[in-house]
């Protein structure tokens, strides 16, 4: 799709006067660092989503809550859109900056405040990164919980923005699962605190609209997040299967016997191989799928559901079961899976990762329609999932030198998505629609269901300065983006049985 | 505005989202209200009417749209029409040795699921598993411009769109008439213990913060009148090592029961109820009267004749916020909302509801 902020499908934004703005924020913010030669923007052009590439009008770089504050009001007065930013390693475009906006970089909030074992949270400053709290709080025995894959480098504001997930999610939930209250800068400039020190704030759940809104109601400051106690033990137990679907069964039986592991991640074949040539994490590489199941606790707890878990696998057809024999395997099984991504990258010039959530009984025939869309396109997928919890992370291998190398990537990709949305599921489980996605959104909501979104967006920034041409489409763009399926005549590909 | 007009759709949008003649019917009572610019009072069970302010409007009855819709236990996710009696749901789940972990007080036996998600009032667990927004999958809800819409859905992970429907648990129905609610459930545990250990208050405090640091297998903790009450949940070893070194007595698992539907005798006391929402590590709150300590410390039940101010007082310097929970004692049952946040509060509703016909005045009497 074409990325350029498009006014026609977008709705309108206005076209800033850049010497105006920069006149007012140096009146108005005199100590604010500001980038703006090319040279000095070009590092900004992207997030994690490389294909995906704009210069802002500015890069902006505050420090303190009060700079945010000036800037927004300037922008507000302005009416200069705003595109905020943290460590950048989105994957759906969620940063990707505008032509006519300011690019609002938090990475200078990188200071942890406060870590309290006694009342069992970190408060710290958006822009410091996922892993860093948990390496603060384990001298206490604590840590926080949710754990996306780019925890090393992906910033907390950033993980409020778009829910971020993890492997851990079916156990210890998304990160709306795991905040305490939320510090936030409106477009107005105004400082809102959202929840509070009580396990509950008074009034509508206003944190909870906040977590997963990528940047569209306002700008995150602070973040006070809940840290658990460190689990005494966990146990990794890989199985592999000679058949997809056994391992897709599994992951509900194991589930059916009562048991919620700490982590349940599957790989097929592709990705299994990917990852061993690249980490050496002892996968099986003739194996047509791998389940990674972590259990984790009190120790007694563990031995017993591993036992469970072992019975599980072996009625469910799993060809061999291996129990991490000690931390570092355990590492190393996880290692595996956690440079998934990279290690597919090293098999293709380029990859393209999808991210939707399904049913997990929808598993076995969603992975037969993905392989047969694999093959009509003649791209490969390999596939990683957080079988757990039903979150697909199909990845398609291209070439983006090719000629419609991408653009072939993209329509498989949507294809995928819209298979998920058809057996009940959901076009992201945790990467956000940013700009990504947007034109599928049109596929799991209705015109309805999109005024609505639009209208909690009008609640908080009625002016549409926050991060325009994110998240929610515009009635315009699902009219095109459906017309264009229909002249065609027909869906693609109508010889495929969709589920 | 007819209940029964279809979405004009291009085939591959998705299209209209009414599933049963019950839910056509309270779409048009919406749709009724809307035209006629009166207001709803909705109603499930009542069992909650005694919280909050009172909804001025006709009554629009939920009970008319009951039954599961769908129940995969190995998927741990079930969606329900709201007006199913909550007691049903959980027997239901029950059968499949899976519960809705956050132990939802029902007060009355007619509670609904619709009223548990709008009344947002998790029971005893909820420290250690979650409150009910965390166990909110999706929601099907009628809005305030006359349309049944469908957000979120039955996957664990879903963050496409605003999350409106965590947003609808606790909003008292002022935000939209939820009709369906996807909710993840769990397997129970798998061995339980109930103990109560004698030991003063500063001394439960301060030993609750202490085990809250570490990984024990504690699910419910409270305290009343020099005696901690606790219930253990996990693997049977676990459980039952860190049961036998607390040197306890053993406890009716009734117990707890009693202590989330408020029927201890603690709740007998004639004086007006408030709730405490506080840090589970705060100090106690000076204030008259008897008191009973859940969640861990989280949540401090007050029976006291002190004033609202003093009360409110208390819980803001602590870092939390108080509820009223005998009705008729003040007109702002729940804690007043700073300024600036009930302009967006405000500005929410008017754009959900812009007629403003969802229980208004239910929760603040601005909106």
């Amino acid at each position: 799709m074409n990325i350029l902020y498009d006014e026609h499908l977008d709705g309108a934004i206005p076209m800033p006067d850049r010497t105006a703005l920069l006149h007012k924020l140096s009146i108005r913010v005199p100590d604010l660092h500001i980038l703006r030669t090319d040279e000095e923007l070009k590092p900004y052009e992207c997030d994690g989503l490389a294909a995906y590439r704009v210069m802002p009008l500015l890069v902006v770089l505050p420090e303190t809550i009060e700079q945010v504050q000036r800037i927004m009001e300037t922008c507000h007065e302005l009416n200069v859109p705003v595109v905020a930013r943290g460590a950048g390693t989105g994957l759906s475009g969620g940063a990707l900056p505008l032509q006519q906006g300011v690019l609002l970089v938090m990475a200078k909030f990188n200071r942890i405040l406060e870590v309290n074992p006694e009342g069992r949270y970190a408060r710290v400053q958006p822009g410091v990164r996922n892993l860093a709290i948990s390496e603060a709080s384990v001298a206490h025995g604590l840590y926080y919980a949710p754990d996306p894959s780019s925890q090393i480098a992906c910033s907390i504001g950033g993980n409020v923005a778009e829910n971020a997930g993890g492997v851990h999610c079916l156990k210890y939930g998304l990160t709306v699962h795991n905040l305490i209250s939320v510090e936030i800068v409106t477009i107005e400039g105004e400082r809102i605190t959202l929840g509070c020190d009580a396990l509950d704030a008074p009034g509508f759940d206003l944190m909870a609209l906040f977590t997963g809104s990528e940047g569209m109601l306002g700008i995150v400051v602070e973040v006070k997040v809940k840290l658990l106690p460190k689990p005494q033990v966990a146990r990794v137990l890989m199985a592999s299967f000679d058949d997809v679907e056994k391992a897709g069964l599994a992951v509900g039986s194991i589930i059916a016997a009562g048991i919620i592991p700490g982590g349940l991640e599957m790989m097929d074949n592709l990705a299994i191989r990917a990852a061993e040539d690249f980490i050496h994490a002892g996968y099986p590489v003739e194996a047509e799928a791998i389940l990674l199941c972590e259990l984790d606790g009190v120790e007694s707890d563990v031995d017993e559901e591993t036992a469970r878990v072992q019975e599980v696998l072996a009625q469910s057809g799993a060809i061999a079961v291996q129990i991490a024999k000690d931390e570092a395997e355990r590492q190393r099984f996880w290692a595996g899976r956690k440079n998934a991504f990279p290690a597919v990258g090293r098999i293709s010039p380029d990859y393209y990762c999808m991210d939707g959530t399904i049913p997990r009984r929808e598993l076995p025939g969603v992975l037969k329609g993905i392989a047969a869309l694999s093959e009509k396109y003649d791209l490969r997928v390999a596939n990683v999932f957080h079988a757990g919890d039903g979150n697909m992370h199909p990845l398609i291998l291209f070439d983006a030198d090719q000629p419609g190398g991408l653009e072939t990537a993209e329509a498989l990709g949507g294809e995928i998505l819209e298979l998920c949305v058809k057996v009940g599921g959901t076009i992201t489980g945790e990467h956000g629609v940013g700009r990504e996605k947007i034109n599928q959104m049109c596929a799991q909501f209705n015109d309805d269901e999109l005024e609505l979104f639009h209208a909690v967006k009008a609640a908080f920034d009625p002016k549409r300065l926050l991060n325009p041409g994110k998240n929610i489409p515009t009635l315009n763009r699902c009219a095109e983006f459906g017309a264009m399926h229909i002249h065609r005549g027909e869906l693609p590909f109508p010889e495929l049985e969709r589920f | 505005m007819s209940a029964t007009q279809m979405n004009q759709s291009s085939p591959n949008r998705p299209g209209d989202r009414l599933s049963a003649a019950s839910e056509t019917a309270l779409l048009e009572q919406v749709c009724e209200a809307l035209n006629e610019g009166s207001a709803l009072n909705i109603q499930g069970g009542n069992s909650k009417a005694f919280l909050g302010r009172t909804a001025q409007g006709n009554v629009l009855d939920t009970k008319i749209h009951t039954g599961i819709v769908n129940y995969d236990p190995t998927e741990l996710v079930v969606s329900v029409k709201s007006g199913t009696s909550l007691a049903e749901l959980e027997s239901i789940l029950a059968e499949k040795g899976q519960s809705l972990p956050f132990e939802p007080p029902h007060f009355t036996e007619n509670a609904t699921v619709g009223g548990m998600v709008a009344a947002g009032i998790a029971g005893p667990r909820r420290p250690w598993v979650g409150s009910v927004r965390d166990f909110v999958l999706g929601t099907k809800v009628i809005t305030g411009h006359g349309k049944l819409l469908r957000f979120g859905g039955e996957v664990m992970k879903n963050v496409a769109g605003y999350d409106l429907s965590r947003l609808m648990a606790g909003s008292f129905g002022c935000l939209g008439l939820i009709t369906e609610v996807s909710m993840k459930v769990l397997p129970k545990p798998r061995h339980q213990r109930h103990l109560s250990l004698s030991c003063d208050q500063h001394t439960a405090l301060k030993k609750l913060t202490e085990w809250a640091q570490q990984p024990l297998p504690i699910t419910g903790a409270c305290f009343y009148q020099d005696q901690l009450y606790l219930r253990l949940e996990g693997g049977e070893a676990s459980v039952n090592n860190f049961a036998d070194s607390l040197q306890g007595v053993e406890l009716d698992p009734q117990f707890w029961h009693d202590l989330k539907e408020q029927k201890l005798e603690f709740f007998n006391n004639p004086e007006p109820l408030w709730r405490l929402s506080i840090p589970a590590d705060a100090k106690q709150p000076s204030l008259q009267g008897d008191c009973l300590i859940d969640w861990g410390g989280a949540q401090r039940w007050f029976k006291t004749s002190d004033t609202e101010a003093q009360i409110r007082n208390q819980a803001t310097e602590l870092g939390g916020h108080a509820t009223c929970f005998t009705a008729g004692i003040t007109d702002q049952p729940f804690q007043p909302l700073q300024p600036l946040l009930m302009r967006y509060h405000k500005q929410l509703k008017a754009q959900l509801d812009p007629k403003g016909i969802f229980n208004p005045g239910r929760m603040y009497s601005d909106y």
